[in-house]
């Protein structure tokens, strides 16, 4: 069971076996991905009929569309980075106050607020993405009604999506935030008062590069989930989608490999900012 | 930002100041849409803009043996499939936890995780190159002999849970390893000497101190699982009957908001109440298990 017991040697032999089927089940579907992004055929199947690049190059002279032809395909990846973008500079603001909300503040009713703000985890995405939809479409028929407002960005669209999304990853960054801020030593920031700092000036020069580390953990977090989110966006989209509801509806028509080539780049992107992450938290808390 | 120091007016100012966005936020995204949801789900067309209250809508769901069966196949695809991720995923957690050493452990937990970083589509991309008629596994199947012609390993029940159970696995090995090295060896040995075997271990010390992590575990991957929608479809195809498909099929398909909001209540008093009897039955307090995820 642990090192320090005898273990007999078909346990180990078992134990390890076990692991290597874990890893070959956890990266058998990556690597598949990536490898017939390179096939020379039409479709990501097999046989393997050579490598090429076509995927990524290709253009109408070759008859094929690669990555960085498709226009379709760029655009859905500049939406879903523009959408990320707002996601991810809501949710660390939000998430900010509200750690120092919940951790500072003394008001009535703290108890069922920090109730609340968890909320947002357990309701699953299809159903905020439709109340979301449905309020934002009563509130604009209502606005439109009595004062003959036509307001665009409460019907489905690039707003409501990044709406939607925000609603349940400011709840992440929130934990991730406050977290960090209650094992700070509230000592540093009376010292710097003693020395005559003012609030500002102490909030700037102590609190928030003590925050850092959270601040950027949970925006990385937040793009992420923002990038990759499919349920809430599903939803809320409108005329233009966002890469995970492009690639899910190509995928339903059979696509090229034209798909494989994105993966590999989200892979590779992911993976980059997963590595630098891990570096800077690395040396620090090990 | 202080509440031991400056004047009381400016302290109260403060916690207004900080207290503005997180009600908005809470109430404006989550609290008004649900009620609003449930007032919607409690309406009835009579006419164009005509509504009246009614429980129409619930009556349709329990009329109509489709939807209920629909819904009760995703509550009990989603209990299998989590079951399923626990029995995966423990022996992992528990060589991460308790016998990959130092560095080693930190190397395998992070190779754990590195999948959960790509997205969900591009893991199901994966499993529909290497399952599908003309895919890897059935094409290997075939060169060993085993299959005459290629068989079609998509849209059946079994591959929608190892879709599901894949995309689960790291909500649960992340509590399972952090409730597993908080547990001391010493305690495992004093067993052991004790006259303890695997099993009883297992049973009486393991299992009971590694409840909260599990409790949350599950909570998570169950809650996931039945609000899934991208593997279901794609790998199940059109027989993958998951409710959150029959969701948006009333709310963007066929554009029936009445019905598709009671659809959308009942999956969430499903999920809810699922969450509320993992808290009861292990006795813990929701916001712990949350942080703990």
């Amino acid at each position: 069971m642990i090192p320090s017991l005898p273990r007999p040697a078909w346990l180990r032999a078992g134990t390890a076996l076990y692991l290597v089927a874990f890893l070959v089940f956890l990266f058998l579907p990556l690597i598949t991905v990536a490898v017939f992004a390179f096939n020379d055929a039409a479709y990501p199947a097999p046989p393997w009929h050579g490598f090429t690049l076509d995927w990524f190059l290709g253009n109408e002279a070759k008859a094929r569309t690669g990555l960085f032809g498709d226009e379709e395909l760029l655009g859905s990846i500049w939406t879903s980075f523009e959408v990320a973008c707002a996601v991810t500079l809501l949710s660390v603001v939000i998430g900010t106050t509200n750690a120092f909300l919940m951790e500072r503040g003394r008001f009535w009713g703290k108890q069922a607020l920090s109730v609340m703000m968890l909320a947002p985890l357990v309701i699953p995405g299809v159903i905020l993405g439709i109340s979301i939809l449905a309020f934002a479409s009563r509130v604009a028929d209502v606005l439109n009604d009595t004062f003959g407002l036509e307001l665009d960005f409460l019907r489905p669209g690039l707003p409501l999506v990044v709406l939607g999304q925000f609603s349940y990853i400011a709840a992440i960054a929130t934990l991730t935030i406050s977290a960090r801020l209650k094992r700070f030593d509230r000592t540093l920031e009376e010292a710097a008062y003693n020395l005559g700092a003012s609030r500002p000036a102490v909030l700037w020069t102590v609190t928030l590069p003590y925050l850092r580390p959270a601040l950027i953990g949970s925006a990385a977090i937040a793009f992420l989930m923002s990038f990759e989110n499919f349920n809430t966006t599903l939803m809320l989209v409108g005329a233009d989608s966002p890469l995970t509801i492009m690639m899910y509806g190509r995928m339903r028509e059979g696509a090229t490999p034209v798909l494989n080539a994105v993966s590999l780049f989200l892979m590779v992107a992911s993976a980059v900012l997963a590595l630098s992450l891990l570096r800077r938290s690395g040396p620090r808390e090990g | 930002m202080d509440d031991t120091a400056g004047p009381a007016w400016q302290r109260r100012l403060m916690v207004g100041l900080l207290l503005a966005p997180a009600l908005l936020w809470l109430f404006a995204l989550i609290v008004l849409p649900h009620v609003d949801l449930a007032l919607l789900s409690f309406r009835e067309r009579t006419a164009p803009r005509q509504y009246v209250t009614s429980i129409a809508q619930y009556r349709t769901f329990f009329g109509e043996p489709l939807y209920w069966h629909i819904f009760v196949r995703t509550a009990v695809m989603s209990v299998i499939s989590t079951v399923l991720t626990l029995l995966i995923a423990f022996p992992v957690a528990w060589t991460i936890a308790k016998l990959a050493r130092g560095r080693l452990g930190t190397l395998l937990f992070i190779v754990c995780l590195i999948p959960f970083w790509v997205s969900e589509t591009v893991r199901t991309l994966g499993w529909m190159i290497l399952l599908r008629e003309s895919g890897v596994l059935p094409g290997i199947l075939v060169h060993l002999g085993l299959t005459a012609v290629p068989v079609e390993l998509l849209y059946h029940d079994a591959t929608i849970l190892v879709g599901l159970v894949y995309t689960s696995l790291l909500f649960m090995v992340v509590p399972l390893v952090s409730s597993l090295e908080s547990l001391d060896n010493s305690l495992i040995e004093a067993a052991y000497d004790l006259g303890g075997n695997g099993l009883s271990i297992l049973r009486q010390i393991v299992i009971p101190h590694a409840l909260p992590g599990i409790t949350a575990g599950c909570i998570v991957v169950f809650m996931l699982t039945l609000g899934n929608y991208l593997t279901p479809t794609l790998l199940g195809g059109t027989s993958s009957q998951w409710f959150t498909e029959q969701i948006y099929t009333q709310f963007i398909t066929r554009f029936n908001w009445e019905q598709g909001a009671a659809f959308g209540f009942l999956l969430l008093a499903l999920s809810t109440s699922m969450v509320w009897l993992g808290l009861k039955l292990s006795g813990q307090r929701f916001s712990d298990v949350m942080r703990r995820t």
